[in-house]
């Protein structure tokens, strides 16, 4: 049943899924390539958890227009709004505190803020609120073609714009002062990769869910790392890696009953950085 | 008079309530080698700095006859010691091909033609046999040569220096100092922050005495006295010098 | 017993008394910038319950505790070795190692079927807070809250003046003879187990919440560390019961005849509280100059 599943045999939903899964990997090993080299893993982290205020109140704003509030784009929409706020928050707060300090408290706040829109739709009883909470956690079960159109064509956009901005967007996360000398605005390039790699988080959202879906972004791109020892190599070969786990852990969940699509893709991702650990990890230290 | 390559005039720098920088003002000729001298805490760095426009500094500053923001294709900046992360994913190559980012920009192709110039710059600071190595496996030293390479790919007419030679092993200090020889040959000007009293006669023809505002600048024959530089340093210098 | 007593105090007792412990260690995590540890520990938390259930077959509270602390102790074993041995930012081994956790917590409980009966993911984040009642005696959470809680105060009160040393000057520190990795070990430790215990009592978010919001809000309105963390613990006591009444009471103030999640109301009013002390903070600096 795996093995059909990894040959796209298995039905078209399974198929869709798998294809859909593996373009999501590639563009969030790309896009974390940048990310991680800039040192900015948690802040996707954050970013991830500030979307959930924005899915629950994009859902309240449909239903009261009289919607079934489940309309993909909208939330979608709502969510990029307050990952948004919740970066810039961060940026805000990181002018009097350490950087972690504040990404660590902006997403708390946001998930908090969150959850109690979530409870207030649930206690509301209005539109079809059930199935919200899959963003949490993913859930590819009722992937619909138009679904996996707009993973795929979002994954190349970003893949794409990655493409073109490889160059600034390396000299900023290598020496920034230089980068600034030469003509680049660092913050720009900065803002570039944060709206980059919020397209791949609401992207992911369908697939891994919020929790999960920073494990896309960083664990590929620092496998990479270990191996490669340019920028371009490593972007490429975190691409590679993320559409490998993408495909394999939608393949492997087709197969087994009851097994989560976007923690076994995590878990691929975890297996292969542990090997490569073992292989390429510095022994001091 | 108006294509002087850097005049720097009424600088001020304040950082909260300390004052970095307080009225300093120089003009650095073309084709001249300046060494920027001056104690501890008296805003050498911080000079460099305010000139380029990484720090908010206050004064008028013109390169080249224009605003320095017009100018910035021509000046290369060589930090002291690059705060960079040194398990990046670069190679040597890729460093000093980031020097010719003006003109690749985007998406133009680096082909061979970049490749022999990047060489060429690595060559001239005697690094030509580490350009696939990554950058964190070189030394100190071998590093600050790397970066002085990515300032030459830049091709400018005006190279400002941050103390090039500070914790750099005796190969280095000598290749960097044939490189800023053979650029003022070239007609380049060179301003360097520099620590090593011993060595400013030897190595530069100008001096700028800074301490906070600037105490004296112009020739070493003429600048560099027992008298200007007790001034800027204060009387202990000189027990320590004799 | 009055309806109060019997509903309200003990969740909001509790809350608050998971918010102390955790901002307790969250003050020292913020000032040495290991504030994201929080995060990481609160989601390792789950696969350490699950594996701890799989293997007892028992639901008991220290049961789960113990396994969601060894889950805890491991993975900052492997942040640590993956920092090392891969030359990584500490966020990105953290990130790293996180999700693998808390990825193979949510495999394991749905593949074994544990899920829908002892627990679920959901309620692990949330928590449930507003089901700990004094029916018919007081919920075990509250006692064992008590008890960390006031471990962690005697063990903070213990070690504060090396601790605060090691914080502020590792290498004077080291010097000074002070043994500041068994110190850092330490103040993992500490956070690992108020994570643990506050997370099965109000669950993930109000976990990473309350070990970074109190104590970095204080931060920036104090200037003395002894001050700061009296001050956070006064911030963390307040936003859980602040965020708890509000939780309970807003909606009907509103006319909605039901209640939303104490955790994440919690959560954003420490969140608040902190955008306030920002606030303040640089109000009063722009007043200095």
């Amino acid at each position: 049943m795996i093995l059909s599943a990894l040959l796209l045999q298995a039905g078209y939903n399974a198929a869709l899924v798998s294809l859909g899964a593996a373009l999501l990997g590639a563009a969030a090993g790309a896009a974390g390539a940048f990310l991680t080299l800039r040192r900015r893993a948690l802040m996707s982290d954050a970013m991830a958890h500030a979307t959930l205020p924005g899915i629950g109140l994009a859902f309240l704003a449909m239903v009261a227009l009289g919607g079934d509030g489940r309309f993909l784009p909208g939330l979608m929409l709502g969510a990029g709004l307050t990952a948004a706020a919740g970066l810039w928050a961060v940026q805000r707060l990181s002018r009097q505190l350490a950087e972690d300090a504040a990404t660590g408290a902006v997403l708390a706040t946001f998930y908090g803020a969150g959850i109690v829109i979530l409870t207030l739709i649930q206690g509301l009883g209005v539109g079809r609120p059930a199935g919200l909470e899959t963003v949490l956690l993913g859930s590819t079960a009722g992937m619909l073609r138009a679904d996996a159109l707009v993973i795929g064509f979002g994954g190349a956009a970003v893949v794409a714009a990655l493409w073109v901005l490889r160059r600034p967007l390396a000299m900023v996360a290598f020496d920034p002062i230089h980068a600034r000398l030469m003509g680049i605005n660092p913050r720009r390039m900065d803002a570039a990769l944060m709206a980059l790699v919020l397209a791949v988080v609401l992207v992911g959202l369908n697939v891994t869910g919020l929790i999960l879906i920073v494990a896309l972004l960083v664990t590929p791109a620092v496998t990479a790392r270990l191996w490669a020892t340019t920028v371009s190599g490593t972007a490429t070969l975190s691409a590679a890696l993320g559409a490998a786990c993408g495909y394999g852990g939608a393949a492997i969940s087709a197969g087994i009953p009851d097994l989560p699509t976007g923690p076994v893709i995590v878990l691929l991702a975890a297996g292969a950085f542990a090997l490569t650990l073992m292989i390429r990890g510095h022994a001091d230290g | 008079m108006s294509q002087i390559p850097l005049d720097v005039r009424d600088l001020t720098l304040r950082y909260g309530d300390v004052l970095a920088l307080d009225g300093a003002t120089a003009h650095f000729p073309k084709a001249s080698m300046t060494a920027i001298v001056g104690p501890n805490g008296a805003g050498k760095s911080s000079f460099l700095k305010s000139v380029l426009g990484l720090e908010a500094a206050s004064g008028e500053v013109r390169a080249f006859g224009g605003p320095v923001a017009d100018a910035m294709a021509r000046i290369a900046y060589v930090p002291q010691r690059a705060a960079v992360d040194w398990s990046f994913p670069v190679r040597v190559i890729d460093v000093v091909l980031m020097g010719f980012y003006r003109q690749t920009g985007l998406l133009g192709r680096i082909d061979r033609r970049f490749q022999a110039k990047a060489m060429a710059c690595l060559a001239r600071v005697g690094m030509q046999d580490f350009a696939r190595r990554q950058i964190g496996a070189l030394s100190g030293g071998q590093q600050q040569r790397v970066f002085l390479a990515r300032a030459l790919a830049q091709g400018a007419e005006l190279y400002l220096l941050d103390e090039p030679f500070a914790g750099v092993d005796a190969a280095t200090e000598s290749a960097i100092i044939t490189v800023l020889k053979g650029l003022q040959a070239e007609g380049a000007t060179i301003i360097a922050v520099h620590h090593d009293l011993s060595t400013v006669a030897d190595y530069f023809d100008r001096v700028l005495l800074l301490n906070r505002h600037t105490i004296a600048e112009g020739s070493v024959a003429e600048i560099f006295t027992r008298d200007a530089l007790a001034r800027a340093y204060g009387p202990s210098l000189m027990l320590a010098a004799e | 017993m009055d309806e109060f007593l019997i509903l309200s105090l003990p969740p909001m007792v509790i809350a608050s008394l998971a918010a102390v412990a955790c901002a307790l260690p969250g003050n020292f995590l913020v000032l040495s910038r290991r504030a994201m540890l929080g995060d990481a520990m609160s989601h390792v938390v789950l696969p350490g319950i699950v594996v701890a259930f799989l293997l007892t077959g028992s639901g008991n509270g220290w049961v789960m505790g113990a396994g969601a602390l060894a889950a805890a102790g491991l993975s900052a074993l492997l942040i640590e070795v993956v920092t090392r041995r891969a030359r990584m930012e500490p966020g990105a081994a953290m990130a790293v190692v996180f999700t693998a956790m808390f990825a193979l917590g949510v495999v394991l409980l749905e593949m074994t079927g544990t899920s829908g009966i002892h627990l679920d993911v959901e309620h692990a984040l949330y928590g449930n807070l507003e089901t700990l009642i004094w029916l018919p005696g007081p919920p075990p959470e509250l006692a064992r809250l008590a008890l960390i809680a006031a471990g962690l105060a005697l063990a903070l009160r213990l070690v504060w003046r090396p601790l605060v040393l090691a914080t502020f000057d590792p290498v004077f520190a080291q010097t000074m003879g002070i043994p500041v990795a068994w110190l850092r070990a330490g103040l993992t430790a500490a956070t690992a187990l108020a994570a643990v215990a506050a997370f099965q009592a109000v669950g993930s978010i109000l976990t990473i919440s309350m070990l970074i919001c109190p104590a970095a809000a204080a931060r920036l309105l104090t200037t003395r560390l002894p001050m700061q963390v009296a001050v956070s613990l006064g911030f963390a006591v307040a936003s859980a019961v602040l965020g708890y009444v509000l939780a309970g009471y807003a909606p009907l103030w509103l006319g909605l005849p039901y209640t939303v999640s104490a955790s994440g109301m919690i959560a954003t009013v420490s969140g608040l509280m902190l955008v306030g002390a920002a606030l303040t903070a640089s109000h009063r600096a722009r007043a200095r100059l």
